[in-house]
């Protein structure tokens, strides 16, 4: 997050991950590799699809046998075929019947298998996504992805291509037939199918940009309105809801908009395909009937011919409305492959190894930082917190602060300048463990839905129950806790909408205390819990910070005043730097700040 | 359904006309075979070139009338429903933002956003589809059973005996399949809710490598949707199978039973051949109803899920309550409020004050502070006592001119992605200078900074700035309309104690008309309140102003030594 980092151009996040259109065989390539591990499951589909076709031909065969049996006139009709038939017919039927239900639950399978591993590649990919995309992306817009493209990929590819497939079979069956009926006649396809795949193909290449506009509104209007449910409070507050309707409703437009340009486009795709078709019937009505009177083909012939044309044009035509749909699916692919292909935290090196033994030492020597090169938010800066030392940094609001703790952290890399642990450069070390040696409690409490017990012993697994219940009475939440209907047990809701802000920074600095890490990080850890819990949980804050390197930010100057080391982050520099008492000498801006807590008005003018 | 259906009413004259030209297009379709019959069968053998090509063009022509009308209907449905789902979806949204918080907090936010969007969206396609599809198959159905009763009326009694039969399973399938549909859906929500709570928590989970197990809580989420997802789409898919079964059991028996006719002497073979081509018609008919009837069921388990929060009663109704005649601008009486309604939160809390007059409200972490400002502002009603504005009771008071006299921070307080101006106008416009001369009192100097200043953009939850400069965006927010009240919750917390003491100040000069509550950490926040309310455990511990705490209020004397004496 770039907090506290002074000037900037903020640039407007949301749609980063919306970039032009990338070749469509590289993305079924991609595709490829979901549906692949299925492609027995696809092979079987294939095949019973299959057998379900050739069932459908056999089947007015068998009722064929039946009526032959029924000759015509009183008393004639031969009730043991009919009968021996009709039990054939039964038996055919049901094994149809089944054979498509078993068809559709091997498509269920694939398909929400498909989207069971999507969902888990996506959420995977985000949990390893820096810090930096989430402080510049509305997660609304990266939810629709989850929730509306993956959807729409598997459901549209993976019942279209097995049908697809499928009738392949059909289309070259019913083109050899009418090849063997009149090759001639087979020449006004000639005419009539390029025109309908230059169609197809002209509508497709339009329909896809069409259907990425409208995943991108309909991600928009979701990034909208997950950032926007999230203030309803204060939208009432400010009795703002109007102006908050009229944003959505411009969005809602917009999507609503999109989503009919595309459909009313590809809604047009099914008349026209089936326009050519038609125009083909009536061109082979009349030279068939010509070629008929010139005597180069039968009569029975040409309807024949007739009934396979429309065998083979069927699935053509059923294609040009699959191949609508595929473009919405790669449209949505598109989008989900963007995520996924957003950079994840640069791997560790090979080299790197992992922190252990911590001794605390703490250097960072020359260190540039900026998020955007214009505004530099750390110039040249330079800390040094030997193992065990308590250094608290302040300064004016924006001055980077926490900048500082976002580069400990490795949530950020600087620009410049080095970073050592123990005399290692933090680089050299695995991000798990570097993180891993630092217990952080940060001003934006995260607890998520889950029990209270869950919640604490998050950091740290095996934990025992005794350690929690301790631990809990340290920050003096075990009284809180125990009057809870489920103790322990009670399941913060929504990531715990139902406690105060200052409870759920106690429940975050006892989590923290759990972990038992060799360095510890307070960012205004306890802004909002009151004095007197804060002096109550003194004691167990001073043994959390015993024998650790800390970092402290904080405003209130009582928390930090016993620091070993007080330094002041003023212009991306440290402009003092000392003990409480030397700081207070040097009557700087520290011991201007100091006095301003206890007299506002006079601070500056009060002589110690 | 029925609260969708209102939706659909206004539509129904257009939507009568685009199935209107559908059938027309469905029917010139549907003539082109018999044309064809006509010229193989008629023209032909008798050599009839003319009319051949007269019929050969008939039959170009309808295809064109075909395409015209067929895309013409297409248009007209998508637009349709287009109208349909903006509708229903700005509504959906307008009701949100009128629920109460009781209500948003048993619906959980992510909820709402599906129902806003994945729920829309299925909602959508089942109106859209419904006009498209729902044209051509009952033509089909219906024209096929007229025809096929016209050849042979005893045959076509044994097929229609299978009716009631197929509706049973369509019925059931369908009442379970909806059922389902609003499961999969709710978990759906819980997916969702699963990756925002770990987005919005990426650092602390990368702090604490704890993607792993993350991604595990999240595949198991995954795993219940996929679960529900699959039983699902398997029951729907039940209906077309038993659907050809059933069919096509009753066309065995109707070819046994036309053995027995004819064998009777009742009708010819070659009838129940006929009978068996037009049955073909009825059959691909009722595949397209199946395939229907799946989109209806999603649609209408979605639209049930969106008529949920439509329907949803308005809780906070305004009722009318006795003036209480006094000079007070603000008053509680022996207020008392419980979130769950077992242990109070807040209990017999009273105060009053005058217009222009300070409160801070000092206490304990969970002591009830900001439940009393939640109230104030009706987002919950009191279990007991009255609250009064102008010595009106606020129940009385309608919400929108209740919430038009107050500048509020909240804790945690929300900032959009937009520029810095917005947020501080937040939609109120309220002109550039208003908006400067907030941000000026709120100390929010490095705004002039940027280069941009006030066009200066925010990231989605103002995560681009410090906390600190948080604050004084939304605190210009709460001054820059020079409410009538002014409420702050713990708003400087991110503050030095400098900017925090020159805040005091421009409140204390400027505001002077304001009634203000400050709630508040810091003694020095709020010493120069006219009133100050001590809460212990939601109970007023003490009452007064500073210096009369500090004579008879030990609570207060504790937290003013901690803060104050132990350092001096």
């Amino acid at each position: 997050m770039p907090r506290g980092s002074g000037m900037m151009s903020l640039a407007g996040g949301g749609s980063a991950f919306e970039r032009p259109s990338v070749e469509s065989s590289f993305m079924i390539r991609r595709l490829w590799k979901y549906f692949s591990r299925y492609k027995w499951t696809m092979l079987i589909a294939v095949i019973l699809s299959f057998g379900g076709n050739l069932l459908a031909l056999l089947g007015p065969k068998l009722s064929g046998y039946a009526i032959d049996a029924i000759s015509p006139g009183v008393g004639k009709v031969d009730f043991a075929i009919v009968f021996h038939y009709a039990w054939q017919m039964l038996l055919f039927y049901f094994l149809s019947s089944l054979i498509s239900y078993v068809l559709a639950f091997i498509m269920v399978r694939l398909s929400r298998g498909i989207v069971y591993s999507m969902r888990n590649d996506v959420y995977n990919h985000l949990m390893k996504l820096p810090v930096k995309f989430y402080d510049t992306h509305l997660i609304g817009n990266v939810l629709n992805v989850l929730s509306y493209d993956i959807d729409t990929i598997a459901a549209s590819l993976s019942n279209d291509i097995v049908q697809m497939l499928a009738s392949v079979i059909t289309i070259v069956g019913s083109f050899f037939m009418m090849v063997s009926i009149s090759p001639r006649l087979l020449l006004i396809f000639v005419a009539t199918i390029p025109v309908s795949i230059l169609f197809t193909r002209y509508r497709s290449k339009k329909v896809r940009a069409l259907y990425r506009e409208r995943s991108e509104k309909l991600g928009v209007l979701n990034g909208y309105t997950e950032e926007i449910t999230g203030g309803m409070k204060t939208i009432k507050s400010y009795n703002r809801e109007n102006v908050f309707i009229e944003q959505f409703e411009v969005k809602n437009a917009e999507a609503c908009e999109a989503n009919y340009q595309a459909d009313s486009f590809a809604s047009m795709t099914g008349p026209a395909v089936n326009f050519i078709n038609n125009i083909s019937l009536a061109l082979i009505s009349i030279f068939g009937a010509l070629l008929y009177m010139g005597g180069g083909i039968t009569l029975g012939s040409v309807s024949s011919f007739v009934l396979y044309s429309r065998k083979f044009s069927g699935p053509i035509n059923e294609f040009s409305n699959f191949i609508g749909e595929i473009q919405s699916a790669l449209a949505a692919a598109e989008r989900m492959f963007r995520l996924l292909d957003e950079e994840t935290e640069v791997e560790d090196t090979p080299e790197a190894a992992d922190l252990t033994g911590v001794k605390g030492k703490v250097d960072l020597k020359c260190v540039n930082f900026y998020y955007n090169p214009e505004q530099p938010i750390l110039k040249n800066f330079n800390l040094n917190a030997r193992p065990g030392q308590v250094i608290a940094i302040v300064g004016p609001t924006g001055a980077g602060k926490t900048t500082v703790i976002n580069l400990l952290m490795r949530f950020y890399d600087p620009v410049s300048g080095s970073i050592k642990i123990d005399n290692r450069e933090i680089k050299s070390f695995t991000r798990a463990s570097l993180r891993k040696a630092f217990s952080m409690v940060l001003q934006d409490t995260w607890l998520f839905s889950g029990s209270i017990y869950e919640n604490l012993a998050y950091g740290k697994e095996n934990v025992s129950r005794e350690d929690i219940i301790n631990t809990a009475r340290a920050v003096q939440m075990d009284k809180y806790i125990e009057a809870l209907p489920g103790g322990y047990d009670t399941v913060l809701k929504d990531g715990g909408t139902n406690i105060s802000k200052g409870q759920k920074q106690l429940l975050t600095i006892a989590r923290a205390m759990l972990l038992n890490a060799p360095m510890l990080i307070l960012d205004e850890a306890t802004s909002n819990v009151d004095t007197r819990t804060e002096r109550q949980i003194q004691a167990a804050m001073l043994q959390l910070m015993k024998g650790r390197t800390c970092f402290v930010i904080a405003h209130r100057l009582s928390t930090i005043r016993n620091a070993d080391l007080i330094a002041v982050l003023r212009g991306g520099k440290i402009s003092e730097c000392g003990t409480h008492d030397e700081l207070m000498n040097l009557k700087g801006y520290y011991s201007e700040l100091y006095w301003a807590q206890f007299d506002d008005m006079e601070a500056p003018s009060r002589v110690m | 359904m029925k609260t969708i259906f209102e939706y659909i009413r206004p539509k129904l004259g257009v939507m009568s006309f685009q199935m209107l030209i559908k059938f027309i297009g469905t029917i010139v379709e549907l003539l082109l075979p018999w044309m064809l019959s006509v010229i193989l069968d008629d023209l032909a053998p008798v050599k009839n070139v003319k009319m051949i090509w007269l019929w050969g063009s008939l039959m170009v022509i309808c295809a064109v009338i075909a395409l015209i009308f067929n895309a013409m209907a297409n248009r007209m449905a998508t637009a349709i429903s287009k109208d349909i789902t903006r509708r229903v979806r700005r509504d959906l949204f307008i009701r949100i933002t009128a629920l109460t918080a009781s209500q948003e907090d048993h619906f959980t936010t992510p909820s709402l956003i599906t129902r806003l969007s994945s729920d829309t969206y299925n909602m959508h396609q089942m109106i859209d589809r419904m006009q498209r599809l729902g044209v051509r198959a009952p033509i089909l159905m219906l024209g096929g059973i007229v025809l096929t009763f016209s050849l042979e009326p005893v045959l076509t009694n044994v097929l229609l005996a299978a009716l009631p039969l197929l509706a049973l399973v369509i019925w059931l399938v369908s009442k379970y399949g909806i059922r389902l549909y609003m499961t999969s859906q709710s978990l759906l929500d819980a997916l969702i809710r699963r990756a925002q709570e770990s987005m919005a928590g990426i650092r602390v989970i990368q702090a604490l490598s704890k993607t792993d197990y993350e991604a595990e809580r999240f595949e198991k989420a995954n795993k219940d949707v996929t679960q529900k997802e699959r039983q699902t789409d398997n029951l729907m898919n039940i209906t077309s199978p038993t659907m050809n079964l059933l069919l096509n059991t009753g066309l065995t028996a109707v070819v046994v039973a036309g053995a027995y006719r004819v064998n009777a002497g009742l009708t010819q073979p070659g009838v129940i051949i006929a009978f068996l081509s037009y049955f073909t018609i009825i059959l691909n008919a009722l595949m397209m109803v199946s395939r229907l009837f799946i989109l209806y069921s999603r649609g209408v388990a979605s639209a049930n899920r969106v008529a949920e929060i439509l329907n949803a009663p308005y809780e906070m109704k305004i009722i009318e309550m006795p003036l209480n005649k006094d000079d007070c601008h603000i008053k509680f009486n022996n207020v008392s409020f419980s979130y769950n309604k077992v242990r109070n939160n807040i209990a017999d809390i009273s105060f009053e004050l005058r217009r222009g007059e300070t409160l801070g409200i000092i206490g304990p972490t969970g002591s009830g502070k900001s439940t009393v400002l939640q109230l104030l502002l009706r987002f919950y009603d009191a279990d007991a006592g009255e609250i009064y504005l102008n010595g009106k009771d606020i129940r009385s008071v309608p919400v929108d001119v209740l919430h038009n006299v107050f500048g509020v921070v909240f804790q945690n307080d929300f900032l959009y992605s937009g520029e810095i101006g917005e947020n501080i106008d937040f939609g109120r416009g309220l002109g550039k200078e208003a908006v400067e001369i907030a941000a000026s009192n709120a100390q929010a100097d490095f705004i002039s900074a940027y280069d941009e200043k006030f066009c200066a953009r925010l990231a989605p939850k103002g995560a681009n700035i410090s906390g600190g400069q948080k604050q004084r965006i939304l605190l210009a927010r709460a001054l820059a309309a020079n409410s009538e009240i002014i409420l702050l919750d713990d708003s400087s917390s991110a503050l030095d104690y400098k900017t925090d003491a020159k805040i005091r100040e421009a409140l204390a000069h400027g505001f002077s008309d304001a009634t203000k509550i400050i709630v508040a950490q810091r003694i020095s926040s709020i010493r120069g309140a006219d009133k100050i309310l001590v809460l212990e455990n939601g109970r007023t511990a003490g009452f007064g102003a500073h210096d009369e705490l500090m004579e008879h209020c030990e609570s207060y004397r504790e937290i003013y030594r901690i803060q104050m004496g132990d350092v001096v």
